[in-house]
């Protein structure tokens, strides 16, 4: 069994020196060793922004693609190979702003992909704009006055799209993320987990120590049961979406894959592909 | 005895016109008839005039005609807009409710048929179109027993009873306007056909076949006129091979999924015309880069914009050419028949998955949408050739990553899919190494660009032009693509009989251009012209820049939404062959 080392490469991020992305890394490494995989069976197809470099830090298969799209991408990854794990990721501004319309669909379409957001409430790469997550008044160099649109909660948007599994962490909590992402790995259906993840560059405001203030663990309510749904959005809202933990978990729906018509446990990929004479005779005689 | 000709219906959209036309020619496709079918729709679901015209002839035909043999109407306007198509001493069969005139200046014989009234008799005004079409079928004198089979085969499923009152309506129309005529009109009777029962289809249900054929097992796409009837069909097939359609929430979505399932292994493709395929141009681009194959089929329909979703043209020529940023390699396959649009189906997958690069499938609207009689499709002519993909790779040292794009020879890398041990590897749309990881060394740039850019050089698909010359240096060189050929040929017999020589080309491989192979009988040719359905002679203009003759290069443009006819085709080619001008039609 592959340990953590194994889904190391040798490359060295490009993230700047205390990005938060580094710890979401290590906790997908953990994570994936966690549950057994092998490098060979995990495939990490990524968005663009800093974040997405993050598929090209990992050993195992990984596709960076273009910006928005991660999510079509994974999907079709686990559409041909279901015996793949599919972890997608990239970052608030590829997933909440040019992606939004595919985290919607993606969260309806229920298959098995755990999509890891790393919210840093800011463009980082393009050097300093706002974020579809930034904080309304946040300065920027897009928004010089202030940011006058509201701020998105994708946690609340994730319930109302029918999440069936939905949890938020922050990068510096390592144990707490490696736990979320491996109970992402095993949900059957999608599972959105949004980590909050400084950047250290152009977001002065939402820090370290600004998380640490105001985050709000889940593991303080004894009482709290992730199956209530109703629960979980008055949790968020009354919690401004600060909240860390698993949020929302259901298990009774079955997966996408699990309820496409004839779709087999093996994957798609490793059928044969060539169609019997008497098969094409069968579909040639309906136009006749 | 006539070997061939035009029936046409038309009414309100929404009013059976669909169904009529679809158990006429089924009929007449039992008779081993060839058929060819022109659809004329709106955008919109019910009302709006709508007419569905066939061609029925005793040897294989390509082409809508000119002329009108019998209209079917089942309003005044489907007679006043249609009336002009038809011949002297063509036929009206109109329903008798709205007291049917033939307009004036037009020879041509009304039967007016209490179509509606008779369909009322039965329960209800909906069984009209069978009454109509009983009465045009017993025109021709064809056996009904054939049409009554067809009518079962549409109603079966809606009990005994419906079918019962369906050829009950069949009967009462064809000996009322029996009864009217005297019997079958004689200057109608069609010769016998050969009684081989073809295979009857639209162009987008050869490509979901091919597709099927061709191991495709996975689409992903958005409903768009007039692409949706490949998606149709594939969710009624691909579950019984394992395989399933995802309607996606837009085109963006269904390209960047069948570019990640192509690159997880599963033959996988996406249809969409104009503006799906405007939103999948970076995604096209990303797929050239990261080297995944990918099939896109493009049914192109009027441009620009929403333009006129229903209506035939070829205007996005150059979007598929050159419609992506940067540079990549990229194959466009025209298919110009109902055939075609079977085999290559199956050529694209092969060759998107031989030189790993996006392929764009594209047709029209006419050869997508219009139903024909198509010749036998031979099942040991598929084959699947899945270039260099690699099984069992050699495990991998320390760090050491596949190499998935190796500098070759030929350009093309092997390619290992998800799931292998030994061939872990990275894919990104930035430029990148041999292993995939990003890169912005320039040596390395300029060699990742000139492996992939050189991997088309001398590609060529089967039959990359088709030609007909039957002489050495003909008066004119007619070129076209897609769904104009039959009716270019049609024009060619007539101008041979005025003594005008031609040769015809069909371009089929639109990108990489095949220049090589044009260029003798463009030499030869005294004139050459070109003719497609868009306004900027885009087909022309990859001809000039490619081969070059630009002072023998005239167009023939049409681009009001409607396929060109025989007679547009030869009054063009006839006026440049006599005064060296072409007027647009």
């Amino acid at each position: 069994m592959a340990t953590f080392k194994e889904f190391r490469n040798n490359v060295k991020p490009n993230w700047c020196p205390g990005c938060g992305d580094f710890s979401i890394q290590a906790a997908i490494q953990r994570a994936a060793a966690n549950v057994g995989l092998e490098p060979e069976n995990l495939a990490v197809i990524s968005g663009i922004g800093c974040s997405g470099r993050i598929s090209g830090y990992i050993n195992a298969y990984g596709f960076h693609g273009i910006h928005g799209r991660v999510l079509p991408i994974a999907q079709g990854v686990k559409l041909a190979n279901r015996e793949m794990t599919v972890i997608a990721s990239g970052g608030d501004g590829d997933g909440f702003a040019i992606g939004m319309g595919h985290t919607v669909h993606a969260i309806r379409r229920n298959l098995n992909v755990t999509y890891i957001v790393m919210d840093n409430q800011i463009y980082g790469l393009t050097k300093g704009q706002t974020s579809p997550r930034s904080a309304e008044g946040f300065k920027t160099k897009s928004t010089p006055e202030g940011s006058i649109e509201s701020t998105l909660s994708p946690l609340e948007i994730a319930l109302s799209a029918g999440a069936t599994f939905v949890a938020q962490s922050f990068s510096s909590d390592l144990k707490q993320l490696t736990s979320l992402i491996e109970q992402g790995i095993k949900h059957e259906g999608f599972s959105l987990i949004n980590v909050f993840s400084p950047c250290v560059t152009f977001n002065k405001i939402n820090t370290y120590d600004w998380f640490k203030e105001n985050i709000v663990n889940l593991e303080q309510f004894p009482d709290y049961d992730p199956t209530n749904r109703v629960l979980a959005m008055n949790k968020i809202m009354e919690t401004n979406g600060m909240l860390t933990g698993l949020i929302y978990q259901n298990t009774t729906r079955k997966s996408y894959e699990d309820l496409v018509t004839g779709f087999k446990q093996e994957g798609l990929a490793k059928q044969d592909i060539m169609i019997t004479p008497d098969q094409f005779d069968k579909l040639v005689a309906e136009f006749k | 005895m006539i070997s061939q000709l035009s029936w046409k219906i038309g009414g309100q959209q929404g009013e059976g016109v669909e169904s009529t036309d679809r158990i006429f020619s089924t009929a007449l496709n039992r008779l081993g008839y060839y058929l060819y079918g022109y659809r004329h729709f709106s955008s919109r679901i019910k009302g709006g005039h709508t007419n569905n015209k066939i061609r029925i002839s005793t040897k294989p035909i390509r082409a809508i005609s000119d002329d009108l043999d019998i209209l079917v109407a089942f309003d005044q306007e489907s007679i006043d807009l249609n009336a002009k198509e038809l011949r002297v001493g063509g036929v009206v069969v109109a329903d008798a409710k709205f007291n049917p005139t033939i307009p004036e200046g037009i020879d041509a014989r009304l039967f007016s048929v209490p179509i509606t009234a008779m369909a009322e008799e039965l329960g209800t005004s909906l069984m009209k179109n069978m009454v109509a079409s009983g009465a045009s079928w017993a025109l021709l004198g064809l056996p009904l027993e054939v049409f009554n089979k067809a009518v079962e085969e549409e109603f079966g499923r809606k009990g005994a009873a419906i079918v019962e009152k369906n050829i009950e309506a069949v009967k009462r129309g064809a000996e009322f306007v029996l009864e009217q005529a005297g019997g079958p009109l004689d200057e109608f009777k069609l010769d016998a056909a050969d009684g081989k029962q073809k295979l009857f289809m639209i162009g987008n249900e050869a490509i979901g076949l091919g597709s099927i054929a061709a191991g495709c097992r996975l689409m992903a796409a958005y409903p768009i006129t007039p692409a949706s009837e490949i998606m149709e069909y594939l969710i009624k097939k691909l579950p019984k091979f394992g395989g399933t359609v995802v309607q996606t929430e837009d085109e963006i979505a269904a390209v960047t999924m069948a570019i990640g399932a192509n690159y997880a292994g599963v033959r996988t493709m996406t249809a969409s015309a104009g503006p799906g395929l405007s939103l999948m141009m970076e995604a096209i681009g990303l797929a050239g880069m990261t080297e995944t194959p990918l099939v896109i089929v493009n049914t192109q329909r009027g441009g620009p914009s929403t333009g006129l979703p229903t209506k035939q043209e070829q205007s996005d020529l150059n979007a598929m050419v050159y419609g992506t940023h940067g540079e990549i390699p990229k194959i466009v396959i025209a298919p110009a028949s109902i055939e075609d649009c079977f085999y290559d189906t199956i050529e694209s997958f092969n060759l998107a998955e031989q030189y790993q690069v996006p392929v764009i499938l594209m047709t029209d609207l006419q050869l997508s949408l219009g139903k024909q009689s198509c010749e036998p499709l031979d099942y040991n002519k598929i084959e699947i050739k899945r270039g260099k993909l690699v099984q069992n790779v050699p495990a991998l040292e320390g760090h050491d990553l596949f190499k998935r794009y190796e500098l070759t020879e030929d350009g093309v890398s092997p390619r290992v899919l998800p799931g292998e041990k030994g061939g872990l590897h990275h894919v990104t749309g930035v430029e990148h190494d041999e292993v995939g990881r990003p890169s912005e060394n320039a040596v390395n740039r300029q060699n990742m660009m000139d492996k992939r850019l050189n991997k088309l050089n001398d590609m060529y698909i089967r039959d990359a032009i088709r030609v007909d010359a039957p002489h050495e240096t003909p008066d004119l060189l007619i070129i076209g693509m897609g769904s104009t050929g039959g009716t270019i040929d049609e024009a060619r017999t007539l101008l041979s009989l005025g003594g005008i020589s031609t040769n015809h080309i069909t371009i089929r491989q639109i990108h990489p251009f095949p220049t090589k192979l044009l260029l003798p009988y463009l030499q030869k040719a005294k004139q050459v012209i070109v003719i497609e359905n868009n306004a900027t002679a885009q087909l022309a203009s990859q001809i000039k820049m490619h081969a070059g003759f630009a002072e023998k290069i005239e167009s023939l443009l049409k681009y009001d939404g409607n396929p060109f006819l025989p007679s547009d085709v030869h009054k063009a080619c006839k006026e440049l062959s006599l005064d060296g001008n072409v007027q647009r039609v």
